[in-house]
């Protein structure tokens, strides 16, 4: 049968497991501003593009994320072997992420999609963080700024974000 | 990409797709490389699509033939005491996936350090 029942509501759930466990209640970031739009200026077939994905992705002689609030992030080399990278994260179910890491880092996808020309590049360098940081203002202040600036130096058109 | 549309939603991205998948599979499913290209070809386009900052484009895309998962995402058993979160301990050493990961991360550290670990101050 195809699915019609709504999406998850993860912060409803959050919401009543933080309630179930005696916790105060998750402080959720609203952004109620409407936020700033880049029109993209070409077609994708001749873009460079970014990624930057939060499943707490490393590759194999970086050091690996911890779990009390690592802001930190690593730079992957895109051309890095894909048997090269793992994952670690304390929130959710990493199975499939280390069987393929695809699952939360796209990374042969976007090899395909530029091998098939529906892309123009990868940049030189994707990004990677373990995205249980439950302070908010680490990662407005530190993280996303200094993330911004690694892609702007890496003249990217458009950049892929994958939260996990 | 997105696999949690109200997070998204409050967070309020110029753009996003939502693929309906459980969370850890934001870009697809493992092993399934016609499908990911497919999914992230979709999520791509919206960047071409989508006129106004908040649009959301819904990805067409089922995880599994019904939504029994929908009922167990993030709702952690409750049979057993102590068992209601599924989360595992957050510690703050590097949490490596093997043991053999942590000996070359320590190598790499004896011998001149990890120059594509970027760790960042408070203030940014």
């Amino acid at each position: 049968m195809p699915s019609t029942r709504p999406p998850v509501d993860y912060i409803e759930r959050t919401r009543a497991q933080y309630d179930a466990l005696g916790y105060p209640p998750y402080q959720w970031v609203h952004s109620a501003t409407p936020p700033p739009w880049a029109p993209l200026e070409k077609p994708l077939s001749e873009c460079r593009v970014g990624l930057i994905g939060s499943g707490g992705i490393y590759q194999v002689g970086q050091v690996a994320f911890h779990y009390k609030d690592d802001f930190s992030f690593r730079i992957i080399d895109t051309r890095a072997p894909t048997s090269q990278l793992r994952a670690t994260h304390f929130a959710y179910d990493l199975t499939d992420a280390r069987s393929d890491p695809n699952v939360v880092f796209p990374i042969d996808t976007l090899r395909d999609l530029v091998q098939e020309g529906f892309i123009g590049e990868l940049a030189e360098y994707a990004y990677a963080f373990m995205g249980g940081i439950y302070s908010s203002r680490k990662v407005r202040d530190a993280l996303a700024p200094a993330l911004a600036e690694r892609v702007i130096r890496d003249e990217v058109d458009v950049v892929l974000l994958v939260p996990v | 990409m997105t696999s949690a549309l109200s997070i998204t939603r409050a967070a309020n991205p110029p753009r996003a797709a939502y693929l309906d998948f459980p969370l850890g599979h934001t870009a697809g499913k493992p092993h399934q490389r016609e499908l990911n290209r497919a999914i992230v070809r979709d999520a791509l386009r919206s960047f071409e699509t989508l006129r106004a900052p908040g649009d959301v484009v819904m990805l067409p895309y089922e995880w599994a033939a019904d939504d029994a998962w929908k009922d167990t995402a993030m709702r952690p058993r409750q049979d057993k005491a102590g068992q209601r979160d599924d989360r595992v301990e957050r510690r703050a050493d590097p949490q490596y996936q093997t043991e053999a990961d942590r000996a070359a991360a320590d190598d790499a550290l004896a011998h001149g350090g990890c120059t594509t670990c970027v760790w960042l101050d408070e203030r940014g």
